[in-house]
């Protein structure tokens, strides 16, 4: 399954003596749907702009299918790009902006005819050849942006948080048209995005960055249950993550409360960040719960209720179908398989970021 | 209904400029449309309006136009590095080369051309250059070439700045999209720079190409009193020939002319949407 098409050779990147990227590296593989996730300046859009020839690293090299292009501009690259603001030629109909890449490659007026055709079949736009792009709505205007790179049959396309213009349900469709996309033309997507309910849906392999390094690299799954350290686990979804003390494997003591997990391998008595999702606490009655408090708030949310409990000084984040009085106290339990223990931070780089609050 | 009494309500704003337009160019325009349909000595004439194709007229309006058309063409070629180069400087850098390339624009016109009269002159500083070189000394005063050099002086600054506004205005983004998909600069440039730019170059055109076509002191001082542009025929016309009849009558040729020639301007103007200053 090692069959790397792309890789980032210890990449570093710095403007105006800030370093975006720091020694950063990464293999990506052919036909894979990866995903660069991370909060605004942690440099994945950098990382985009490296792979597609509009930056050049400062140190480290850019390889594919193991060919060195760092030095590459993008005209010669076989790698395109859908940005952010579609960027579509306001000058040209929306067939001639397909059209583009293709003619500048000299191909015969038959083919790139049909190629357009079916491009545009392709992100269900068919009928708008002769369309100004100024007339079409954002939506429209991405599709036809998609089309016009994929249409050059690039071996890996590059999406720049394309769907960061759109609203929530138009977004919600264009990431299942994509996954489509990505599924009838077989090539290999870099999607960047801050969003991570949109990495998560769409994508096989997920990178979480943090200021210019790799935080942890997995499936969505992964990421969502296992998060590595308490960034990752912050940034991805809800969590309530305090401060737990090991007190001998598969036993934590959060809040003076001991409560049994399925983590080992800690030393007796370590400090550790404990993350736990809010849709895995469980509201019982004051006397059976590890912990006790007072519910403070209690908001629908349409298919849940997210309650609010404080015990001691933390407020712990509670999601439930049923709802709890303000003002009563209440226990908390959780299963041993929903603990999840990470180490605490060794350096800042690894320390949660607040910059997207 | 409401709109448009709120339209009429403003409408009185603009009288004081409809009483200068009416007093400064419309009953002037009568004027001289009456005295170029007028002979001298009295009585309806189209003489005076057809005397533009006499041929010692025509000669000094094919000069204009070789003028005109070559000012333009320069100003084209000089302005687009330029304002290509701006474009890639940061707000403050381009509003200092902005100022630079207006600063002249602040010397008084007539100034200017006696400046450029000495630098050009046998003994002047162009020459004095030249000769401390050691190479031969250049007779440019009083030639076509010396008009040529004054036209695309004083009227660059009309080029550059319609085209800048136009240049400026084309994302970035745009231009990496068109890398990105496999163009060259050269290709950007062509088919989407120059594309993007069209409203501006229109109206770059349409000021430089008409005020250099119809200058007059321009050519006066820079071409020695020999280099006829048809500004030069009628301005003596009005005034050592006291003929204003035969000179209103060239004026009023030539502003058919000028007109004719931007309509055909504003029209692609037009089909372009946008324009950078009309």
């Amino acid at each position: 399954m090692q069959d790397i098409i792309l890789e980032l050779d210890s990449v570093s990147k710095s403007f105006d003596g800030k370093k975006i990227l720091n020694n950063f590296s990464l293999g990506i593989n052919r036909n894979e749907f990866i995903t660069l996730l991370g909060p605004s300046g942690c440099g994945k859009s950098t990382t985009l702009r490296i792979i597609g020839g509009f930056e050049r690293p400062d140190e480290g090299r850019v390889l594919f299918d193991g060919r060195d292009i760092t030095g590459l501009s993008p005209d010669k690259r076989n790698v395109n790009t859908v940005f952010q603001k579609y960027s579509l030629f306001p000058h040209m109909n929306v067939e001639e902006n397909i059209a583009f890449g293709l003619q500048l490659k000299k191909k015969s007026r038959e083919y790139i005819r049909d190629k357009v055709r079916y491009a545009l079949k392709l992100v269900n736009m068919e009928g708008y050849e002769k369309r100004s792009p100024t007339s079409l709505s954002g939506g429209q205007q991405q599709r036809v942006a998609i089309a016009r790179a994929i249409v050059n049959e690039p071996q890996v396309l590059l999406l720049d948080e394309p769907l960061g213009a759109l609203d929530l349900k138009l977004r919600q469709g264009m990431q299942r048209e994509l996954i489509k996309i990505k599924k009838e033309v077989g090539i290999t997507f870099v999607y960047v995005t801050h969003d991570q309910e949109e990495a998560l849906t769409m994508s096989d392999r997920i990178i979480v960055m943090n200021k210019g390094i790799i935080q942890q690299i997995g499936s969505s799954k992964s990421i969502y249950d296992e998060p590595q350290n308490a960034f990752v686990a912050d940034f991805i979804g809800e969590s309530n993550i305090i401060d737990g003390i090991m007190r001998r494997d598969c036993l934590v003591e959060i809040q003076g409360a001991k409560i049994p997990c399925v983590d080992v391998g800690f030393g007796k008595d370590e400090l550790v960040d404990v993350v736990i999702r809010p849709e895995d606490l469980v509201l019982v009655e004051e006397e059976e719960g590890y912990l006790k408090g007072m519910v403070i708030s209690t908001i629908f949310k349409g298919a849940y209720y997210e309650i609010k409990v404080r015990v001691g000084e933390y407020e712990w984040m509670v999601q439930s179908v049923n709802p709890a009085p303000v003002g009563t106290m209440k226990g908390l339990t959780i299963l041993p398989d929903n603990i999840q223990i990470m180490h605490k931070p060794h350096s800042a780089d690894a320390e949660v970021s607040k910059e997207n609050d | 209904m409401i709109k448009r009494k709120n339209i009429n309500k403003r409408a009185w704003f603009s009288s004081p400029y409809i009483i200068w337009v009416v007093g400064f160019t419309v009953i002037p325009m009568l004027v001289i449309f009456r005295y170029a349909f007028t002979a001298r000595e009295g009585g309806f004439s189209i003489e005076n309006v057809l005397a533009l194709f006499d041929p010692i007229h025509f000669k000094a309006l094919l000069f204009s136009l070789k003028i005109a058309l070559g000012c333009t063409v320069i100003c084209i070629l000089l302005a687009y590095p330029m304002v290509l180069a701006m474009r890639r400087l940061n707000l403050g850098q381009r509003g200092f080369a902005l100022f630079i390339v207006i600063l002249p624009m602040w010397m008084n016109f007539i100034l200017r051309i006696l400046a450029w009269q000495m630098i050009l002159s046998p003994n002047g500083i162009l020459n004095f250059i030249v000769q401390k070189l050691g190479l031969q000394p250049l007779a440019i005063a009083n030639t076509g070439t010396a008009v040529m050099i004054g036209v695309v002086y004083d009227y660059l600054l009309y080029m550059i700045l319609p085209l800048f506004n136009a240049i400026a205005e084309i994302d970035e983004d745009i231009l990496e999209a068109a890398r990105d998909l496999g163009a060259e600069s050269l290709t950007i440039f062509f088919r989407i720079i120059l594309p993007l730019s069209l409203p501006g170059l229109l109206s770059g055109i349409v000021m430089v190409f008409v005020p250099s076509m119809t200058s007059f002191v321009i050519s006066d001082i820079l071409g020695g009193g020999k280099m006829q542009l048809i500004g030069n025929v009628i301005e003596q016309e009005f005034t050592k020939s006291a003929n204003w009849n035969l000179g209103s009558g060239l004026s009023v040729t030539l502003m058919i002319f000028v007109l004719i020639s931007m309509a055909f301007t504003m029209k692609n103007d037009v089909e372009g949407k946008k324009s950078a200053i009309w």
